[in-house]
């Protein structure tokens, strides 16, 4: 954990580019023939990348019969609002039902869990107290435990206690995120001063307010970041609700779409049942590629903390 | 919480030359307060299931007698279940081809925008990004449709060509197709992290390389690959973690082309369709820990390898 500085200041991987940018272009040879090829050795790739969203993209346009006779990557007549229309009302409009559960699945997870590993983040980075490197490195070597191989342990006991089949059985397992935990101690580590918290005892505040009040504040990005990461695993999960739930009522829209597609695929080319899978397909990452696009900053930090770990 | 605990009283006496001491060092219960709701919810939903499971799967539910404790029966069981060793295997080619792969290519496009010699690099980063934010199940099927031969891109130019499309979802590229989908969605998450890593690189390093004369192929080589070390360690362990656990893709692949994936072609499928299907939950509990056990292995055994490495320079 020697490179804590990378963390510790947020907006630090993208000052540091900015610096070291300008020093390597006042030394880097001159000569605009070093920028083409690797210009267009990415471009070539980023339509690798980009190339299955598009086709999602032009796909979610078509009718059904336009789906299956034209190209697959070029537009035929615009039917995007009948699809999003026959989408959002297909089977009594449980994709808006398994929207609403999605987000309020996430938005639970994501703030509960960054709200415990803020707390316990900072406990561990600013206490001593028995046992607690121990319990630390016990807490970090559960981040190898494969997240499937935990989820059917978890259904069995769940179903042991009857607690299955409800939304709770998927947010308190989303809810313990070990990385979350790794991630806010280092940044708790750097970003709260131990001085801070010193000069408050001082002034008489006691700890929980210490830590409500001045802490936290300072914690702010660590805890987006948290949030964020926490957010989309809850969002893409597909395993563990697939196990725990066993009424579309409850799905999220991986488990409902995963669903229709089953039932698209048995039906043949003949139902309308595609159009609705890619549809709701489309509909279903746009929310996420938009909080990526905008929160770039913390995703970045994100993982360059999770580069210095090992 | 409880923050009553956290009293004026235990504010720590200042020591002379105590300063650099940790804050709250005296009172030890405070720190273990501020985790506790965190603990207490890591053990009731990742320790007691684990535990629960481990009892689960000593033993065995018998048509006569019915729930009867068998020991490590259903362990050796599992060592000889030809569908699961399977499943390891097929993982264990996919593993030693994919993870090279998408790492490698990771890595140079890391390398790539870190030497600042490409144009549009914000736009690389975001853009080979992105399919990180694709749910799993969203990208498998979405390469599902584009793999297929109704309306998929590829058959509509073999069609073109007037030659057969080819099959994806066959028993020979099944493997294959369902590594690409992996490579398409963790490629870039990588990238980001060599990248971050690359950039926490301090830049006096390049300039004695500089100095020194090196070209930037030279520097990358000698300079920043050996630095890289520990999170391409951290990538290749999460990596490995993930194949392992490769369920979704093959999930909904089987939905287009059941008798190439069967019941059992990855192993957690496996777990899952005993555990589900045939309700063989003891079973299937063994079975995961068998699976935990040959990932914490291989972890393990990257680890180790690579430290080994490192203490040969």
């Amino acid at each position: 954990m020697s490179a804590v500085p990378t963390v510790s200041a947020d907006a630090g991987p993208a000052v540091v580019s900015k610096a070291r940018g300008r020093a390597r272009r006042r030394g880097a040879p001159p000569g605009g023939g070093g920028v083409a090829f690797p210009t267009l050795f990415m471009l070539g790739f980023l339509v690798y990348f980009v190339m299955p969203l598009l086709w999602l993209f032009v796909a979610s346009t078509k009718s059904l019969d336009d789906l299956f006779s034209s190209f697959g990557l070029w537009f035929a007549d615009f039917s995007l609002v009948d699809n999003i229309s026959d989408t959002l009302t297909k089977d009594d409009s449980v994709y808006v039902t398994w929207f609403r559960n999605t987000l309020m699945y996430s938005v639970i997870s994501a703030v509960g869990a960054a709200l415990l590993a803020a707390a316990a983040g900072y406990g561990f980075a600013k206490f001593e107290f028995k046992g607690k490197n121990l319990l630390f490195w016990f807490v970090l070597g559960s981040i190898m435990v494969p997240t499937t191989a935990l989820a059917i342990p978890t259904y069995l006991m769940f179903s042991e206690l009857g607690f299955t089949n409800n939304p709770l059985s998927i947010i308190l397992p989303s809810l313990v995120s070990p990385f979350g935990i790794y991630l806010m101690r280092i940044y708790a580590e750097a970003a709260v001063p131990d001085d801070l918290i010193e000069a408050a005892r001082i002034d008489g505040a006691g700890e929980f307010h210490i830590f409500r009040k001045i802490a936290f504040r300072l914690l702010g990005p660590g805890f987006v970041t948290v949030l964020l990461f926490t957010f989309v695993s809850t969002w893409n999960n597909y395993f563990l609700p697939l196990v725990m739930l066993s009424e579309p009522r409850w799905y999220p829209l991986t488990v409902g779409l995963a669903q229709w597609n089953n039932q698209a695929t048995a039906g043949g080319g003949a139902t309308a049942a595609f159009t609705t899978v890619i549809t709701g397909s489309l509909l279903s990452v746009v929310p996420l590629i938009i909080v990526f696009v905008f929160l770039q900053r913390y995703w970045q930090s994100g993982l360059s903390a999770g580069s210095i770990k090992g | 919480m409880t923050q009553a605990t956290a009293t004026a009283a235990a504010r720590p006496a200042r020591v002379p030359g105590g300063r650099r001491r940790r804050p709250g060092s005296r009172h030890s219960l405070t720190g273990f307060l501020f985790t506790l709701p965190f603990m207490a919810l890591f053990l009731a939903m990742f320790i007691a299931p684990l535990v629960y499971a481990l009892y689960l799967s000593l033993f065995r539910e018998q048509l006569v007698g019915g729930n009867t404790f068998v020991g490590f029966d259903n362990y050796s069981e599992g060592l000889k279940d030809e569908q699961f060793i399977d499943g390891i295997q097929r993982i264990a080619l996919f593993m030693v081809v994919q993870v090279p792969v998408m790492l490698f290519l990771a890595l140079v496009f890391a390398l790539i925008l870190d030497a600042g010699t490409v144009l549009f690099a914000r736009l690389f980063r975001v853009g080979f990004f992105v399919p990180y934010a694709v749910p799993t199940v969203i990208a498998a099927l979405m390469w599902g449709f584009l793999y297929g031969k109704d309306f998929g891109p590829f058959a509509d130019v073999a069609d073109w060509l007037n030659v057969p499309p080819p099959n994806f979802l066959g028993e020979d590229l099944m493997l294959w197709s369902i590594a690409n989908v992996v490579t398409w969605t963790y490629t870039g998450y990588n990238m980001i992290i060599l990248y971050a890593a690359l950039r926490a690189i301090p830049a006096e390093l390049y300039e004695a390389a500089a100095v020194d004369g090196a070209g930037p192929v030279r520097t990358a080589i000698h300079i920043k690959l050996p630095l890289l070390r520990p999170a391409l360690l951290l990538c290749s362990i999460f990596s490995v973690i993930g194949s392992f656990q490769l369920f979704a893709e093959p999930q909904i692949f089987y939905d287009i082309a059941p008798d190439v994936i069967g019941k059992a072609y990855t192993p957690n499928l496996y777990v899952y369709n005993l555990a589900f299907a045939d309700q063989r939950l003891n079973y299937a509990a063994a079975l995961s820990f068998l699976l935990g056990f040959v990932v914490f292995v291989v972890s393990y055994a990257v680890m180790y390898s690579s430290r080994r490495q490192e203490a040969r320079r």
